[in-house]
């Protein structure tokens, strides 16, 4: 396959043009401007559209529209930015509005710096907004699935109607690994039984996310958890390594899930049964799966870039209180030593 | 009673208004006397007789006209406050034929949305922005607008506005009018029937632009809320075209419709053939990436003052590794000095998927000057190597490390091409590297790297070469 060495940012860039992005709206900000200045390189060239917005709300908002109009459109922030979208995304998740939101974190909170974190956890997997909605939130873990997860982060986002968020942190942003280009290109065509596109086959159509008289709106609202009812029935995905005969599971997801499989290794070699656990969809969170082990009589650490974000949705999903946890703040990395030690002393 | 009335709509309005439903479905939310009925109505009639209907798309905003979209037969999508000149971009930008009207009132696009508004109209926008200023807030029971006059009384200025406090009425029109890009900036009022005919050719002219494709036209209308401003029907009228018109005159302040040249945007690409030449994706690039746990790991930091080719020399690796058939991967550390100061990348190379892509414990330390070799010399691995530029001066290597200095600065300087020092380096790291890489995957990356100007390849083969040797 023919392949090149490709920075995860770029590779973002990479997935949404052959997914059939045609608008990208964005707003400076360290570690994700790559991927605003590589559509602005990219998108322009094959009569893609892109603006630089004048703020990250302006940005949302330009892709609420681009999506109302029934398009393919991607926005990238980082955690400050993303703060200042979550109006937005509220917005496009009461309208039921299909886009993709690519969030690589970074340290907080306030300014923080520009360091790789995980702790946009609970605003990307929880909502983030006002209003009970939730986003379907993709975790890759190489510069090879910041591309294909982008390209599937469309195909959910218009099967559901919902804001997707790539949730990835600085250091899948940065790095520089192989990426193999996808095969196919997808052309979009507009769905014209929402989509409001300035034509004849669309001018019926109304995009909004009010409703004054309230039994409407909590039909509305029904309407939506059925919907995230749904998700969680069928995308689930996770992925699990040497957890067949494991004793430990480690559960981490993104850059940290690397650096954990790394320590599984590591454990093993001391004849520790250890295993990796690693969530790809954060929402849908996979509860089942997780309790299955759990049944099993499994001990649990969480590895995140948090102050235990993920720790609360494994405890909840397996029921132990007893979840450990190994984490890093302010832009270092967990080190696969850190995770031994408490591998070791949970085993 | 209400049944039995017979509505003659304006053409472009709804026949009954399934969308407000309700007991009265012809009859509109608004108060009686309001600004708001009279402007949908102009801006429906105006739609059809320009026959832009199938295109039209309204934007309502937050205010008393959050349901325009109840009334007008055309496309609608309801905004966040502030932000409808956003959404309106984000719409036009896909679809080129799309006419935007952003209907806002004065809260919400001269307060919440003022950045929305003026960068929509600095960039040239393909919307028409209908202004309707009254004065006060409407739809949240009558707070103070940044158009509030100075002395008028509000629910959040019950003294009136107190200019020391509240600051002053805000000029949109005069405010755009400082822009270059908007084809047409006029203010108009809906007090009586004479200033309504003349809002109706504003509207025209407005709405024309768009049909015509040509750019951004912004008219405010000095409008009537009765029913806020407690006054009745002489009150209101008297209050707009003394009071307000006073603050804000009537005036057309540009109209450049007919020199102004159309927009028109070309269509998306989605071709896969398209993508690929963009990308520069050819089957050459093809590369068999070879599991083997034998192999042992690798991790090589290179650090040095930012323009020393630190992170490049990087990538020409990471390159030489991938060329090799290997795993690898590539990152940078920019820390807190990455402006002007040391910057560092890691490289990892091995035989199978690798785990973390920083390298804390390096194999082999590339060190461009004194402060990298301070920082990073003791993180070495026992048995590891450090390679750094002689410039740096007498080093003594960590115990059980190896420490050779190359004359990269020098060798670079003697082929006339400073910047080349990373080549050198290159290629004392290909010598003496021990990475379980072929010599000639090093070539390879460097080829690969000089891509764009072939004419430096063979100086930089030359270099490469002469940096080998010098640690031979």
């Amino acid at each position: 396959m023919p392949a090149q060495l490709v920075e995860g940012n770029s590779a973002v860039i990479v997935g949404a043009m052959y997914a059939g992005c045609d608008c990208f709206f964005g707003y400076p900000i360290t570690p994700a401007s790559e991927i605003l200045q590589e559509a602005s390189k990219y998108f322009p060239m094959i009569g893609r559209k892109f603006v630089q917005a004048e703020s990250e709300e302006a940005a949302i908002n330009m892709v609420y529209g681009a999506a109302a109009a029934g398009h393919r459109v991607l926005a990238a922030s980082s955690g400050p930015g993303m703060s200042l979208k979550q109006e937005g995304i509220s917005y496009i998740a009461g309208a039921e509005l299909p886009c993709v939101i690519v969030d690589i974190v970074r340290a907080g909170p306030g300014l923080g710096n520009i360091g790789p974190e995980q702790s946009d956890y609970n605003q990307a997997v929880k909502g983030g907004g006002h209003g009970s909605y939730k986003n379907i939130v993709l975790a890759p873990n190489s510069v090879q699935e910041m591309c294909d997860f982008t390209i599937k982060a469309f195909d959910l986002a218009f099967k559901y109607r919902n804001p997707v968020v790539i949730l990835a942190d600085g250091v899948l942003g940065h790095m520089i690994e192989p990426l193999e280009f996808p095969k196919t290109a997808i052309e979009h065509h507009i769905d014209t039984s929402w989509a409001v596109a300035g034509n004849e086959a669309t001018m019926k159509n109304l995009v909004t996310s009010i409703a004054l008289d309230f039994n409407e709106l909590e039909q509305h609202n029904v309407k939506l958890q059925a919907k995230y009812d749904r998700i969680q029935e069928n995308e689930v995905e996770r992925e699990e390594y040497r957890t067949e005969d494991a004793d430990v599971i480690l559960v981490s997801y993104g850059i940290s899930s690397r650096i954990a499989n790394s320590a599984v290794d590591a454990a093993r070699k001391e004849g520790i049964k250890a295993g990796l656990f690693r969530p790809i969809t954060l929402f849908p969170f996979p509860w089942d799966e997780l309790k299955a082990l759990a049944d099993r009589g499994c001990s649990f650490i969480s590895v995140e870039m948090s102050n235990g974000q993920m720790r609360d949705d494994i405890r909840l999903a397996t029921g132990c209180k007893d979840v450990a946890l190994v984490s890093r703040y302010g832009g270092n990395l967990i080190e696969r030593d850190q995770i031994l030690d408490m591998i070791r002393e949970v085993a | 009673m209400a049944a039995k009335e017979k509505v003659i709509g304006p053409a472009g309005f709804y026949s009954i208004f399934e969308r407000k439903g309700g007991a009265a479905p012809t009859a509109t939310h608004y108060c009686p006397g309001c600004g708001h009925g009279i402007l949908h109505k102009i801006i429906a009639d105006t739609m059809m007789d320009l026959g832009i209907q199938d295109r039209c798309v309204l934007m309502s905003p937050v205010g008393c006209s959050v349901f325009a979209y109840y009334y007008i037969d055309c496309g609608h999508v309801q905004t966040a406050h502030g932000r409808a000149p956003a959404i309106a971009t984000g719409i036009s930008r896909a679809e080129d034929d799309a006419i935007l009207i952003s209907y806002q009132g004065d809260g919400d696009l001269a307060s919440i949305g003022l950045n929305e508004t003026v960068q929509a109209a600095n960039r040239g926008e393909k919307i028409t922005i209908f202004f309707v200023n009254n004065t006060v807030y409407g739809m949240t029971g009558g707070q103070m607008a940044p158009t509030t006059l100075v002395g008028e009384v509000t629910a959040t200025t019950p003294n009136g506005r107190d200019p020391r406090d509240a600051g002053y009425p805000i000029h949109m029109c005069e405010l755009l009018d400082t822009l270059k890009a908007p084809v047409y900036i006029e203010r108009v009022s809906l007090s009586n029937i004479n200033h309504i005919r003349k809002a109706r050719r504003a509207v025209r002219r407005a709405l024309e632009i768009q049909r015509d494709k040509k750019g951004y036209a912004f008219v405010e209308f000095l409008s009537p809320c009765p029913t806020i401003l407690r006054m009745d029907a002489k009150g209101i009228e008297r209050f707009i075209n003394e009071e307000m018109e006073r603050e804000f005159p009537l005036k057309r302040f540009r109209d450049r419709s007919v020199e102004a040249e159309p927009i028109e945007r070309r269509e998306s690409d989605f071709s896969k053939a398209s993508l690929d030449k963009a990308f520069g994706v050819s089957a050459s690039d093809s590369i068999e990436v070879v599991t083997n746990p034998e192999f042992v790991p690798k991790g090589v930091k290179i650090s040095g003052f930012g323009g020393q080719g630190v992170l490049s020399m990087g990538l020409a690796l990471a390159q030489a590794a991938y060329k090799a058939g290997r795993f690898v991967s590539w990152y940078p550390d920019y820390g807190p000095e990455q402006r002007g100061g040391t910057s560092n990348c890691s490289i990892v190379i091995s035989g199978e998927q690798i785990g973390s892509p920083v390298v804390d414990e390096p194999d082999v330390l590339v060190a461009f000057n004194r402060p990298s070799l301070d920082k990073f010399a003791t993180d070495v691995k026992k048995g590891g190597l450090i390679l750094y530029d002689a410039l740096a001066g007498a080093f003594k290597p960590p115990e059980g490390v190896r420490a050779i200095p190359v004359p990269a600065t020098d060798i670079a300087l003697g082929k006339g091409v400073e910047q080349a020092a990373n080549t050198a380096m290159f290629g004392a790291l290909m010598e003496a590297g021990n990475l379980g890489l072929p010599g000639e995957a090093f070539g390879r990356a460097l080829e690969r790297t000089f891509a764009k100007k072939p004419k430096l390849i063979p100086l930089n083969l030359e270099i490469l070469e002469t940096g080998a040797k010098s640690v031979r």
